[in-house]
């Protein structure tokens, strides 16, 4: 009987070994221990884009690399990095689009003044149109000249 | 008078092009800051069962190189599996294996189950040397000039085309890149 009982519990503690699968490391967020470059974390999370779904940023991602990547930060932190050299070093293995704010430079150019470019023609048009628009009501109809009331009368008096 | 009906023209043409362009854009690939630059700094263990490692200087021995990241628990990287043992029957082209983040035994079996085309594998258990390499996803491939500059990375799946328009070139020293310091 007791053997039963043993051999349930070998058998039982290799299922649950089994269960637990491979050891591959795992990160798990620990926030830092100096609230302070805590809060620098947490910012700076905001600001770097989880390459995996592109569209958000490491601080709302539980992809694996977002997590990783949220501890990099950390640890660079923690280096004694400020937040321009932790950012670049991210820069330096996946480019600017690895920031989730575009950096101004000559590359990114286009993308930061065509809002304006478009607001300035848009403005412009919507501007132009009023004017053209005022100018009209102001002058109002010109009245006919001699020359023109003898064509009209004459044209009147042809149809009828 | 004729601008009137020229500039709803010209505005239109201007959208359409627009789109038709991003249309064919790619945004899932996205181009890798590491063109041009030196390979990083990293050693790894081999896969389970294995001997050697796999180092900085094993990329920089004067003959152009692949490092393909591959994955155990990648599904993708079956695909072009059959490419890299091709390459590595009919070609003497060096081909690397970059192990992310697999469990030991997996990334052995696996390596057995459908052969393995890798004249050295690297082990990245914690995936910080892939972070190091700026790979985002699996499978990736790049391409490394024997100075150990790389030159090309391709993202997702091998495909032949790829391999013959741009990779074969870039190992044969084509469209080199040279290295900023």
């Amino acid at each position: 009987m007791r053997e039963m009982t043993m051999r349930m519990l070998v058998l039982l503690s290799l299922f649950f070994g089994l269960l637990a699968g491979p050891a591959v490391a795992q990160y798990v967020d620990e926030p830092l221990s100096d609230p302070q470059m805590e809060r620098r974390a947490q910012q700076l999370h905001k600001e770097i884009r989880c390459l995996v779904c592109q569209n958000q940023a490491i601080a709302d991602s539980n992809a694996q690399l977002a997590r990783q990547l949220r501890v990099i930060v950390r640890e660079r932190l923690e280096a004694g990095d400020d937040d321009a050299e932790v950012k670049s070093y991210l820069v330096d293995r996946y480019g600017d689009w690895v920031l989730m704010r575009p950096p101004l430079k000559a590359s990114t150019l286009t993308l930061w003044i065509a809002p304006f470019v478009i607001l300035a023609f848009v403005l412009g048009g919507a501007g132009l149109f009023v004017l053209r628009r005022r100018r009209q009501r102001e002058t109002g109809v010109a009245p006919l000249d001699a020359q023109e009331e003898a064509r009209l009368a004459a044209i009147l008096d042809e149809q009828s | 008078m004729r601008l009137r009906y020229l500039l709803p023209a010209i505005a239109f043409l201007v959208v359409a092009v627009g789109l038709g362009v991003g249309l064919t854009l790619k945004p899932r690939e996205i181009p890798s800051a590491l063109i041009g630059k030196p390979v990083p700094e990293f050693s790894l263990p081999a896969v389970e069962g294995r001997s050697g490692s796999l180092t900085t200087a094993d990329l920089k021995t004067g003959t152009p190189v692949l490092l393909n990241v591959f994955a155990s628990w990648c599904g993708p990287c079956r695909v072009e599996h059959p490419l890299f043992m091709e390459l590595a029957r009919t070609t003497d082209v060096t081909i690397y294996g970059l192990n992310q983040r697999d469990a030991p035994a997996d990334a052995a079996r696996w390596l057995e189950t459908f052969g393995d085309p890798y004249d050295k594998t690297g082990a990245d258990f914690d995936g910080r040397a892939s972070i190091d390499w700026g790979v985002y996803g699996v499978p990736e491939t790049f391409v490394v000039d024997g100075a150990g500059c790389i030159q090309y990375k391709h993202i997702s799946v091998l495909t032949r085309d790829v391999l013959e328009e741009e990779i074969m070139p870039r190992l044969r020293g084509e469209k080199h890149v040279p290295c900023e310091k």
